[in-house]
């Protein structure tokens, strides 16, 4: 069984030959695609670490069935900074000290991302709380975490503004 | 308080700084590489098959059916196991346990690997497990703590805990004008570092090559080369970066053992990573406890004894009893102390030291029961403790190497707002009408170090190198350790590159027991002062040095400079000493561990004082933490970010263990219930809010030549009872069993 499948990484178009059908995102991308900068920590959707975007939303890639996605585009955090220059909220992670051991971490970023574009927390921090509680962090760096999205999502905010004026 | 300094303490420009994290860029771009990210050419993927009952024999597996699935390339099996050259059931290391690894068809507790599969991809060797489908002959299983019998302990070391006894017990049970006797109960709590345990296996010849988180990588070769016949020095471990570790990644495991065995057989690299349910068997975890506490107090409402009994859950063929009762011995100055362990056997993996083992456990039932006492009293349960405040160790009387904990109380308490704080339970409702309750406990945790060994090489740039097996899994390492070496150099930190996490540098020791930063960081401290010794030798012989001739003056090295201490007007720059005496680069050596002479003299303790505030809806019960201040002093802080996340992580482990972390048995199988992250519940983010942390300054002249304790184990230590203790203050109800659950509150 081959089952072809065209997805946009990172925004570099990739045609991937499938020949398994049980073959879930997560592990594409791990074990087949060479990105395994998106952590596997449940491989059922409970913990996030395996959060990626996919058009646009945040979504758990160990549930995602890679044949499902043709066409989609996908972002992962290997795909986030901008060459050297680190996205708002990895600078807002290292800087308000959002890890420990750094596992989950590209999973909580992703997360973020996605939270920050889905518009719905503002810097609020209990929505943040809110919002991020979809990935575990067993080091339990979520004080640092809520503070570097409220920090990321205000200078997000105010780059948007910079460039509408 | 000593008033001496018996070794001399550097103070530079590196160590003390809130620094963030060096290995930051790495862990938010996804390049910092975890064990199972490795895939080298020519994989396999191993999968283990877990037993799913608790006690009998394996009957039959369906191995045809594996082998037939379209990708499986090998089910391993007791029938086919290729033979180990290591007893499973011997302890190689310090820090040992027996594993499981297919010796024969029994099956000791639910979660045992009972076969390996592997496959050209993970999707065949997923599947090929399943078709395996066993069949056993299921024996009853004990999971509860009353299964069995409780028998004592046999004190022998690692994981079987000597008692203790000070003073005359029954003289302090007589003495006491009030008393209380009560008993609590912690659950079973697995570790569950979002990192799963993993290993990549590539055997070249008689040489292994694992990529495999560990928290003690020369030991692990160690380990690891005993059940392989092979020596310690053929088995290199690359571990960069663990995923986490909380004591359950110090040793091999079973199953690692098997994907390793399965390298061998097969000639091929193999891959194995544990599924989030495998994590609750074969990788240790804390044991169950339940634990009664006799206290009596005088009129004065001094303590009179102490006297704390654990009994602990370990499994049917091992010894992991949780040292719980202990936690008690150390902290509050009463007339007598007792502590004895009891240990029952039950059909479970083996437990083990899982962050703060014992101190967590016994701090909890203690910190209640001192909550307890006070009440009886009818005192501030902060005063209660003042009064019981143990100027020297109780029991032995041996001074301490430093304690500011009065400082923890006071500066904790003030922060908090503790003298608010009504004697009486009920009293306080926010405006939503939640009962609002206030409680407080001490922490207390000892500061091993261990042995480690470093390296620096100072090269002829003026930069340096630095090097150590050091780990890190969370609490900083690549940066604090770096700092630490900076500072030992004279230089500043982006001077200075640094090397860990690889089992071919200097033993950079064991990462546990927040022993860490001063045991390596020791290490590195001693490596970078013989440079600058060395680099004044050279300096002090050369006529052509500014530094010629000073060599009965001591130097001071700072900013790749040596100076004559005292006299800034002569300086040389390590560039220049070493370009003059023709070296291309200076290595020194250092290595780091406890003066004995120290550990015989002194009691050495880290401490804090943890309050918190809960509140608890008056009809469901539902019950939220909303406010925690934990003061902690801990010698020197080497950088205060770092610490204050890792103590910050403590006390939310804390919340956790208070009332979120049990693993559930079903009575019928024996096997866990809640074995994934929908029911094992942990702290999310939704759950934290409100969490301040103080550090305390506190000078240890005596606890290593850095003045570090460590911060790693303490902030869990006292924050369970503060927050049991808020929630009696809250609603008047003592629950004594953890975690506490919204059924014991409705039905207290």
């Amino acid at each position: 069984m081959s089952l072809s499948i065209r997805l946009t990484i990172n925004g570099a178009p990739r045609d991937i030959a499938l020949e398994d059908a049980r073959v879930t995102l997560l592990d594409l991308l791990r074990e087949r695609l060479a990105l395994p900068g998106t952590k596997k920590g449940c491989d059922r959707g409970q913990c996030g670490a395996c959060t990626v975007i996919v058009n646009g939303k945040r979504v758990n890639s160990c549930l995602t069935l890679a044949a499902t996605l043709d066409g989609a585009q996908v972002t992962t955090i290997e795909g986030l900074a901008t060459g050297d220059r680190l996205h708002p909220v990895q600078e807002a992670f290292i800087e308000q000290d959002g890890f420990q051991c750094g596992y989950c971490t590209p999973g909580q970023i992703m997360s973020a991302v996605g939270l920050i574009a889905e518009g719905r927390a503002g810097d609020d921090p209990e929505r943040i709380r809110e919002g991020m509680s979809g990935n575990i962090c067993r080091c339990a760096a979520y004080h640092g975490i809520t503070l570097a999205v409220q920090e990321a999502t205000r200078r997000m905010a105010e780059a948007e503004k910079g460039d509408a004026a | 308080m000593p008033d001496t300094l018996a070794h001399p303490v550097r103070f530079g420009s590196n160590a003390g700084q809130p620094v963030t994290r060096r290995d930051g860029i790495a862990k938010v771009t996804g390049t910092a590489t975890f064990t199972a990210d490795n895939s080298p050419e020519n994989l396999l993927h191993a999968v283990y098959v877990p037993a799913t009952i608790a006690r009998g024999r394996v009957t039959h597996l369906d191995v045809a059916a594996a082998e037939a699935h379209p990708g499986v390339t090998m089910v391993m099996t007791p029938g086919n196991r290729p033979a180990l050259q290591g007893d499973p059931s011997a302890k190689p290391t310090m820090f040992s346990f027996r594993i499981e690894v297919l010796q024969d068809d029994s099956v000791r507790y639910a979660g045992q690997p009972i076969a390996l599969v592997l496959g050209e991809t993970l999707e065949a060797a997923t599947e090929g497990a399943r078709l395996l489908n066993p069949r056993y002959a299921a024996e009853p299983a004990r999971t509860r703590i009353d299964d069995d019998e409780a028998a004592p302990v046999e004190p022998g070391g690692f994981g079987r805990p000597a008692g203790v006894e000070h003073g005359d017990v029954a003289a302090g049970h007589a003495a006491a004008t009030k008393a209380i006797d009560v008993t609590y109960e912690t659950s079973a709590q697995y570790h569950n570092a979002m990192e799963t345990h993993a290993v990549v296996a590539q055997w070249e010849g008689d040489k292994l090559s694992l990529d495999v988180p560990s928290q003690a990588l020369l030991m692990s070769c160690a380990g690891y080369a005993y059940f392989f016949g092979i020596p310690a020095e053929n088995v290199t471990i690359r571990a960069p970066y663990l995923g986490g570790g909380f004591g359950s990644k110090a040793i091999p495991t079973g199953p690692q053992v098997l994907a390793i065995l399965a390298a061998k057989e097969t000639g091929r690299p193999v891959k194995l990573m544990l599924t989030r349910q495998q994590m609750f068997g074969p990788v240790g975890h804390r044991g169950a406890t339940r634990q009664r506490l006799r206290l009596g107090i005088d009129d004065g409402a001094a303590l009179t004894v102490i006297d704390h009994e654990g009994l602990a859950a370990t499994s049917s063929f091992d010894d992991f009893v949780e040292p719980a009762a202990n936690a008690s011995q150390g902290l509050y100055a009463a007339g007598a102390l007792r502590s004895a362990h009891r240990a029952v056997r039950l059909d479970v993996g083996t437990p083990g030291p899982m962050r703060a083992p014992g101190e967590a456990s016994g701090s909890a039932a203690l910190e209640c029961a001192m909550d307890e006492m006070a009440e009886a009293a009818g005192i501030d349960p902060l005063e209660f403790r003042l009064r019981n405040y143990a100027e020297t160790e109780p029991g032995t009387g041996k001074p301490y190497s430093s304690k500011a904990l009065r400082e923890c109380y006071m500066q904790g308490a003030e922060r908090f707002g503790w003298s608010g704080r009504p004697l009486l339970p009920r009293q306080m409702k926010d405006e939503n009408g939640l009962l609002t309750g206030w409680g407080m406990g001490t922490a207390l945790f000892p500061c091993p170090m261990f042995a480690a060994d470093a390296r620096a090489t100072l090269r002829s740039d003026g930069s340096a190198l630095v090097e150590t097996s050091a780990i890190d899994m969370g609490q900083g390492a690549w940066t604090a350790l770096a700092q630490i070496a900076a500072d030992s150099l004279g230089l500043p930190l982006d001077m200075v590159e640094f090397r860990a996490g690889h089992s071919s540098l200097p033993d950079g020791g064991v990462a546990g027991g927040s022993g860490h930063t001063a045991t390596a960081g020791g290490a590195l401290h001693a490596a970078g002062g013989d440079v600058i010794r060395q680099l004044g030798e050279i300096a002090a012989a050369d006529p052509e040095s500014p530094l010629h001739g000073a060599g009965n003056a001591a130097f001071s090295a700072r900013d790749g400079r040596l100076y004559v201490d005292g006299d800034d007007s002569r300086s040389d720059s390590f560039a220049d000493i070493l370009a003059r005496a023709g070296s291309a680069e200076l290595v020194g050596n250092g290595s780091a561990s406890r003066a004995p002479e120290d550990a015989e003299k002194f009691s050495m303790h880290s401490h804090g004082a943890v309050f918190a505030e809960v509140k608890v809806d008056p009809d469901l019960c539902q019950v939220r933490v909303t406010r925690m201040v934990g003061a902690f002093a801990a010698g020197r802080i080497i950088n205060p970010k770092l610490a204050e996340s890792q103590l910050l992580g403590g006390m939310i482990w804390g919340i956790s263990f208070a009332l979120h972390e049990e693993a559930k048995h079903d009575p019928r199988t024996g096997r866990i219930v809640n074995a994934d992250f929908a029911g094992y519940h942990v702290p999310v983010n939704a759950d934290v809010t409100g969490l301040e942390v103080l550090t305390v300054h506190e000078d240890d002249p005596y606890v290593n030549a850095l003045g570090i304790k460590g911060v790693g184990e303490i902030g869990i230590v006292g924050s369970v009872g503060a927050i049991a203790n808020a929630i009696w203050h809250a609603t008047g109800h003592r629950i004594r069993r953890f975690p506490i659950r919204i059924e014991d509150l409705l039905t207290a």
